[in-house]
């Protein structure tokens, strides 16, 4: 089979699970009115498959703040710290991660992915292991793969299973990653952190949290789950990104292990990529201040998610095992989570369709991202629709 | 050596029904993606069963190089040899 032949039966395998006249991947945004509103063709819609979960996209002081970075530092740093140097804006915002962690040290990368991949092939290589939760992201099974270390997998959020799988390594569990995510981007639920941070300890591994959905969502301070928790201290590295809470675009890690600097001359990924504009800088240092004070944003978002997951729970739809800013409601099969996916859109709601092999068991989802920014009446509106489509999905 | 690569393979066969009917014949020659449809995801649970199976560690990466029934039966083997 050549390259090209392989192409062809992606779009096979596209074209036999999903219509061609639907844009369901990459659908076209024709205008964005606000953080919860945009434009798809002629339709106005409201933005529910979006991870803007303090609806900090168009807040003023970030707005602000990219414009005059652009002004005062121009459009790109064009090159990676490494070679090209190492702007203020970019080192006044690790401090200010490392601050807000009480830890030793903070790196910030370009993308959430890279934050990752550059994270986990620093720290593991090979003769390591790296232990992760089946229901992990992909940039944790990228990091793991280009690390070299071998790659286990636990049964999702199942402390026995990690144990289990943990007591086989024997000595070699001193050499192991341990990955957790603090809420799960496909069904919303949180790792059981107390139980990992046990085993960890125990077995004498390294633990790795991704804080990627629940950064700004979970703790007092927005923390994330860590902070919910009480257990920043307990957690080696903490890894996270900028384009969800943050609004914006990059990653981190933060550590309160002085070794995490280290990954600065051995982390490929980190090396070689070219470093964040300073707009985005600026407009992450505007909305970590927003996000650190965001006691009302937090509450006004937990407002709107036990809102809508109760009303879908309600309705009889089956969810994600507890309410989170992402409902994952869990259809049988892909044609199902396709016919709500469309009855929604044609309601001027934009959500997201995740089939398999992409959704944990074989099932299909439609995906809502519940933000501080939604109002109540919006989030009546997305039940209301709800409501009248299931008749239609489930008939 | 020989009887614990063929307790290994009828072992691997009995979890590999799960994706089958059952008058459909596994053979060590049969191809785990394109006769038994097993996608990625079926496939690393699939790793998690054989470990729980064989009280053993199967790196995914190993598998890269698997796609028949024989070559998952030669690498779980492998594996439990060397432990």
């Amino acid at each position: 089979m050549s390259l090209l032949d392989k192409l062809d039966a992606v779009a096979a395998a596209r074209k036999a699970l999903l219509p061609e006249d639907v844009e369901v991947f990459g659908t076209p945004i024709d205008a964005v009115y606000s953080s919860t509103e945009a434009k798809i063709g002629e339709r106005r819609i409201l933005f529910l498959g979006t991870n803007n979960y303090l609806g900090l996209t168009f807040a003023p002081e970030c707005l602000q703040a990219a414009h005059a970075a652009i002004d005062s530092e121009g459009t790109g740093t064009t090159g990676s710290r490494m070679a090209n140097g190492s702007y203020s804006g970019h080192r006044a915002l690790e401090q200010e991660f490392a601050d807000f962690y009480q830890c030793h040290s903070c790196i910030v990368f370009t993308t959430g992915y890279q934050a990752n991949l550059a994270t986990i092939s620093g720290l593991a290589g090979a003769g390591d292991v790296v232990l992760i939760d089946g229901d992990s992201h992909a940039s944790i099974y990228d990091g793991c793969r280009l690390s070299g270390a071998e790659i286990i997998r636990f049964r999702h959020n199942d402390m026995v299973d990690l144990e289990k799988r943990l007591r086989r390594l024997g000595d070699r569990s001193r050499s192991t990653l341990i990955i957790v995510e603090g809420i799960y981007s496909m069904l919303g639920d949180r790792a059981p952190l107390a139980d990992v941070v046990k085993l960890k300890d125990t077995y004498g591994s390294t633990l790795l949290l991704d804080e990627a959905h629940s950064l700004g969502v979970l703790g007092k301070t927005g923390q994330g789950l860590v902070e919910e928790t009480g257990l920043v201290g307990e957690v080696d590295f903490i890894t996270g990104t900028f384009s969800k809470s943050l609004g914006g675009i990059g990653g981190y890690c933060v550590s309160k292990h002085p070794q995490l600097d280290q990954l600065r001359y051995v982390s490929r990924p980190y090396i070689f990529t070219a470093s964040p504009t300073p707009a985005t800088i600026a407009s992450t240092r505007a909305a970590l201040r927003l996000l650190r004070g965001g006691t009302g944003l937090r509450r006004q978002l937990w407002q709107n998610v036990h809102k809508l997951y109760s009303r879908l729970d309600k309705l009889g739809y089956r969810l994600g095992p507890e309410p989170s800013p992402v409902i994952a409601t869990i259809l049988d099969t892909p044609q199902q989570a396709l016919a709500l996916w469309r009855g929604l859109l044609e309601h001027g709601i934009y959500v997201n369709l995740v089939v398999p092999p992409a959704a944990p068991e074989g099932n299909s989802l439609v995906r809502c991202s519940v933000s501080a920014a939604h109002s109540s009446e919006q989030m009546d509106y997305v039940g209301n629709a709800f409501s009248e489509l299931r008749k239609t999905i489930f008939q | 050596m020989a009887s614990d690569y063929t307790d290994v393979l009828q072992k691997l066969c009995h979890h590999l029904k799960q994706f089958t009917g059952p008058d459909v014949e596994i053979t060590p020659d049969t191809d785990l993606i394109n006769q038994l449809a097993i996608d990625s995801v079926k496939l690393l649970n699939l790793i998690m069963e054989i470990e729980d199976e064989f009280d053993i560690s199967v790196p995914i990466n190993a598998l890269a190089d698997v796609q028949t029934v024989h070559e998952l039966a030669t690498l779980i083997h492998q594996i439990r040899t060397a432990k």
